[in-house]
């Protein structure tokens, strides 16, 4: 559709948060010969919104990660709007 | 001869299970997850619980444990192996049955009991019951939704490998009797000596918690022991 | 936090603390001591505003063989077996994070009892929130209800039962307790000892990392405000895996015997790990920060040391046994490093990056930790509160009434809410969620334990200390119902802030009240907390003491009252004080005129005693097939919790309208097959409880009959219907 675009959120668990999946699937990999010091494993939203100046969606879509889509006490999140 | 209930690190009704055997006149031992000779076995459960915590997808992890080219040389060799909630996710996995199981319709862990109706007895779980039998059988899962390609389906069907689909008390299969959005209201599969089962029949066997119809399916599957050449 | 504030301060010390630890230790502490002091003195860690007025309750019996002050209380069942049993809030973890906070919360309860060397067989968990209409109330209520789920389910641990309510006073400061209980045999007991100089401390379980640093000190103590949203603390991730793995390995090593003392680490981490242990030996400890298996490189010392990283375990180990107790850690795959050895004295010495970064008496972090007396007095707006009751003059539309209260999410079906926790697992389940208590077998004898968690908030705000005293015997009542008798009594405290006198009279009175319902019961108290703080914008919530029972059934009737069993064709009775003619905090005027106000009916202690001990005979005579206490609701409501589950009607005669719907305590609605009346009656009259024969059992309609209002009715399936939906309703959309 012409007029939407796709905007890619990432989330992902501040460094400080343990990331119990990322550390179970590290130690898999590790028995399975591979080598792999550590793992994180994050999340990935994909968006389309209405089109627009790019600095108004990704204002938008920053508000949604604060009120919805993160959880600002132990996450962080990156937007990318596609172009 | 003795069945092996398989414990992986995050398994957590294997205690359930072999309590269940051994009340219905069974032997079981746990085998921890890395042991890689199960000769002296002729039967295997891998039981319920969150193996490897269920992290990255259910049974991801647990299907490359060490034990489990015991299984499959098992499972080659005839004998039951039947996994039952967790274990039928790793059944899935590992490829020994077909399909997958995602997460329930409405996104919750659903902890009731269900009911059964038994749709055959061509079956390491229900050769002891009765097609048309209705069985109340405690449910416990949060990703119990059966779903196979559509290829897939048509190939369970037409082969009679569903023994058990979700039914109402009075054995009415449909949309308000499925818990969790099961294709075609499947609640087991089983091809030839591998069954799995999203319910908990060592839930079931003593009326004192509430129902005792899981025996004819843990019976059947003692019934379905024969000699194996291991 | 301004640049200049003082360093103790910052971490929430007052300068008279700052100057106990000066004085301690004759000079001024380091950074890594200040942070150590400052996490062990919290409220949270110290119990410095409780500890004062705790001693009031009654902690000893015959049974009890671990009391208050270890990480679980632990009663004696009989025949080698022991039970432990404890409870815990994570009421401000919840609030900021629902997902994590309640599932931590699980994760901390469960290792209080598998430290103690029992296995964990059972979860309660109360919780209370806002009201529902409020979508920020139904956000934290399906995040609580999955982080019990998510957490408890894959640990493999089920929660068989517990207790949800909503209030106003909730909807800034959700509450969140959990209990459980373990049991083991009695060879299996271990204490949290670090034994004797030369024994070996070793950290089992997760990495440390920099999570939930000063959680324990910031987050259950500070209150709320409207800017908490942006402080944004640190929150702690549970690991259900792991914690599975840890449960494993612990009670392997008990089993062989590998270790002499274990700790868990909850609040203040390594700081309590290291410190209560040597303390409680009466020894020092030598501890080597570098040894500790990390998740983040280049932490401080404080940070290790306050570190609320979960699923950890210190165990004290003897040298010689320290190589297999590495091997079951590697087997059950966890990680596991020796930080420490146990010495003469009592020195808690702590090195990092080779330098000695504390050194102070490891017995002054808790033993000399500040006991306060804060002020008390009776709020000013209690007479007004005791006076301010509703005039009746025209009796209201019963069975309309009754409708709005039964759809009442604080009474109506909790299933939404349990049908999402594995109630089931270790097949122990009798008696599991949606009944009186829970009721669990221990296999292998004829035993069963009884436990039932109870809360009333708004009883406790009009009355504190009455409140206090109806719970215990509200609690005991359930327990007994199931044919076991009460033994002990589990607390969790939510109260406000500490700080204001009115808070701290609620507290004292609360405990008093309770204290006294357990010494005429003869049940003590084995443990408890207490979380203060509980506060938003200043609104204080309601005193809302949370108590747990305990109870043994030995041996276990074959067929325990259950509210499902009543059948056309058996009488209805009530057993207890007649004539109840209060509804002073009742559901009734909370939910239909939205009232709250006057004084609940309080205890009566000969009658309440009697009344349990009928329950207990009744049930293990197997002489009525269904008993269920009237509470919340009143009989209106019990009467049709009955019908509801049992698929039957029943005709009710009252004299007062208002007699349905109060909620006196110490009373029974019975379902009784005509064979039993005899038996029945003679029991209650040797007990001295009184009988209401108030109507029987049959046909599909609930109906209330008055000689002067005639009767009015409700269909078992619309009442059934009005249940249902109360919480599910709400939360489907």
């Amino acid at each position: 559709m012409a007029d939407t675009r796709t905007v890619t959120v990432t989330i992902r668990r501040r460094p400080s948060i343990s990331d119990p999946q990322g550390a179970t699937v590290a130690r898999a990999l590790r028995d399975l010969g591979h080598e792999v010091t550590d793992v994180r494993i994050d999340k990935t939203i994909e968006l389309q919104v209405p089109d627009g100046d790019v600095e108004t969606i990704r204002a938008r879509v920053a508000e949604m990660c604060d009120r919805l889509l993160a959880n600002p006490v132990m996450e962080d999140y990156e937007i990318l709007v596609s172009s | 001869m003795n069945t092996a209930v398989v414990v992986f690190p995050g398994s957590n009704c294997e205690h359930d299970v072999v309590y269940a055997l051994e009340t219905l006149g069974g032997s079981a031992d746990l085998v921890w997850h890395r042991d890689t000779d199960l000769s002296g076995y002729d039967s295997v459960v891998l039981p319920g619980g969150f193996a490897h915590g269920d992290y990255l997808r259910t049974g991801a992890i647990a299907r490359f444990s060490p034990v489990m080219g015991e299984v499959n040389r098992l499972a080659a060799a005839g004998a039951p192996v039947l996994g039952i909630c967790n274990g039928f996710q790793v059944l899935c996995e590992a490829g020994l049955l077909p399909g997958v199981l995602l997460q329930n319709r409405d996104l919750k862990f659903i902890c009731r009991p269900i009911h059964l109706r038994v749709e055959s007895t061509d079956s390491i779980l229900t050769r002891a019951a009765r097609v048309g039998d209705v069985l109340e059988i405690p449910l416990n899962s949060y990703e119990g939704n059966y779903t196979a390609s559509a290829d897939e389906i048509a190939s369970i069907e037409t082969g009679g490998y569903v023994p058990l689909r979700y039914s109402s008390s009075t054995g009415t299969v449909d949309t308000d009797s499925n818990p969790n959005g099961s294709t075609n209201n499947i609640a087991a599969v089983s091809k030839s000596n591998v069954a799995g089962i999203m319910p908990h029949p060592e839930r079931a066997i003593e009326e004192i918690l509430g129902s005792a119809d899981g025996r004819v399916l843990l019976e059947s599957f003692l019934q379905s022991r024969v000699a194996v050449n291991v | 936090m301004s640049e200049t504030m003082p360093l103790h301060q910052a971490l929430g010390m007052t300068d008279d603390e700052y100057g106990t630890v000066c004085d301690l230790l004759s000079r001024p502490p380091t950074e890594a001591e200040l942070a150590m002091y400052s996490v062990m003195w919290s409220e949270h860690c110290s119990y410095k505003s409780s500890r004062a007025f705790l001693g009031r309750f009654p902690t000893t019996a015959p049974w009890v063989v671990v009391g208050p002050g270890e990480n679980a209380g632990v009663v004696d069942l009989g025949d080698g077996w022991l039970a432990a049993l404890r409870i815990e809030s994570h009421n401000h973890p919840s609030f900021v994070e629902p997902y994590q906070g309640a599932a931590t919360g699980v994760g901390g309860i469960l290792r209080d009892i598998f430290t103690m060397g029992a296995r964990p067989i059972a979860l309660w968990d109360q919780i209370r929130f806002g009201p529902l209409d409020d979508p920020h109330n139904r956000y934290l209520l399906e995040g609580v209800v999955a982080g019990v789920a998510g957490y408890g389910n894959a640990v493999g641990v089920p929660t068989v039962g517990g207790e949800v309510a909503f209030e106003e006073c909730y909807a800034g400061n959700p509450l969140v307790n959990v209990m459980c209980l373990g049991i083991m045999r009695e060879e299996q007991l271990v204490l949290g000892t670090a034994g004797t100089p030369g024994t070996i401390a070793i950290l089992l379980g997760s990495s440390t990392g920099r999570d939930g640093i000063g959680g324990a000190s910031v987050l259950a103590s500070a209150s709320f405000d409207a800017g908490s949203d942006t402080k944004r603390p640190t929150v702690q991730v549970g690991d259900p895996f792991e914690e599975k793995k840890l449960i494993e390995a612990c009670l392997e090593l008990y089993d062989r015997g590998l270790v002499v003392g274990v700790q868990d680490l909850g609040a203040a981490g390594l700081s309590c790990a290291t410190s209560e242990p040597a303390a409680r030996a009466g020894t020092g400890m030598d501890v080597n920060l570098d040894a500790v298996h990390v998740r983040e490189a280049g932490m401080t010392a404080a940070e290790l040391l306050m570190s609320e990283s979960q699923e950890r375990m210190m165990a004290f180990v003897h040298p010689s046994k320290v190589d297999e107790v590495l091997a079951v850690a590697s087997k059950w795959e966890i990680d596991a490093s020796v930080v420490g050895t146990v010495t003469a004295g009592d020195t808690l010495r702590i090195s990092h990056n080779n330098q000695v970064v504390a050194e102070l008496p490891a017995a002054s972090l808790s033993e000399a930790a500040p006991i306060l007396r804060r002020d008390s007095g009776e709020p000013f707006w209690l007479e007004d509160l005791w006076t301010n009751t509703l005039e009746y003059l025209q009796p209201p539309d019963i069975t309309r009434c009754l409708l709005e209260i039964l759809a009442d999410p604080s009474i109506g079906d909790p299933s939404w809410v349990y049908e999402q926790y594995d109630h089931q697992l270790f097949l122990n389940t009798v008696v599991g969620p949606g009944d009186n208590g829970s009721l669990l077998r221990i296999k292998g004898t004829n035993k069963a334990l009884a436990v039932s968690t109870d809360g009333n908030g708004r009883q406790c705000y009009l009355d504190p200390m009455r409140g206090g005293a109806n719970l215990v015997y509200e609690a005991a009542l359930n327990v007994a119902m199931l044919g076991a008798k009460p033994m002990a009594v589990v607390d969790n405290l939510n109260f406000g802030n500490p700080e204001k006198s009115e808070v701290m009279w609620q507290f004292i009175e609360t405990v008093e009240g309770m204290s006294q319902a357990c010494e005429n019961l003869g049940i003590p108290v084995v443990g408890g907390n207490v979380s203060f703080y509980n506060e938003t914008d200043e609104a204080d919530i309601y005193p809302t003491p949370i108590v747990g029972v305990l109870g043994l059934a030995d041996p276990a009737p074959r067929s325990v009252p259950r509210l499902n069993r009543a059948e056309a064709g058996m009488a209805l009775w009530m057993f207890g004080p007649k004539n109840s003619r209060n509804l002073a905090g009742s559901s009734f005027e909370k939910i239909i005129k939205g009232h709250v106000g006057g004084r609940p009916t309080g205890a009566d202690s000969t009658t309440g005693k009697a009344v349990i001990e009928l329950a207990v005979a009744l049930a293990q005579n197997e002489l009525v097939p269904v008993m269920h206490d009237i509470s919340d609701g009143g009989a209106a409501v019990t009467v049709s919790e009955i019908c509801i589950a049992s698929n039957v009607g029943a005709h009710l005669q009252y004299s007062s309208w208002i007699g349905l719907f109060a909620e006196a305590p110490h009373r029974i609605i019975a379902a009784v097959p005509p064979e039993h009346f005899t038996a029945v009656r003679r029991l209650a009259e040797d007990l001295g409880v009184p009988v209401s024969e108030l109507g029987e059992f049959g046909g599909d309609r609930i109906s209330f009959d008055n000689p002067v209002a005639g009767a009015t009715s409700v269909s078992v399936d619309k009442a059934a219907e009005a249940w249902r939906g109360a919480i599910r309703s709400r939360m489907s959309h």
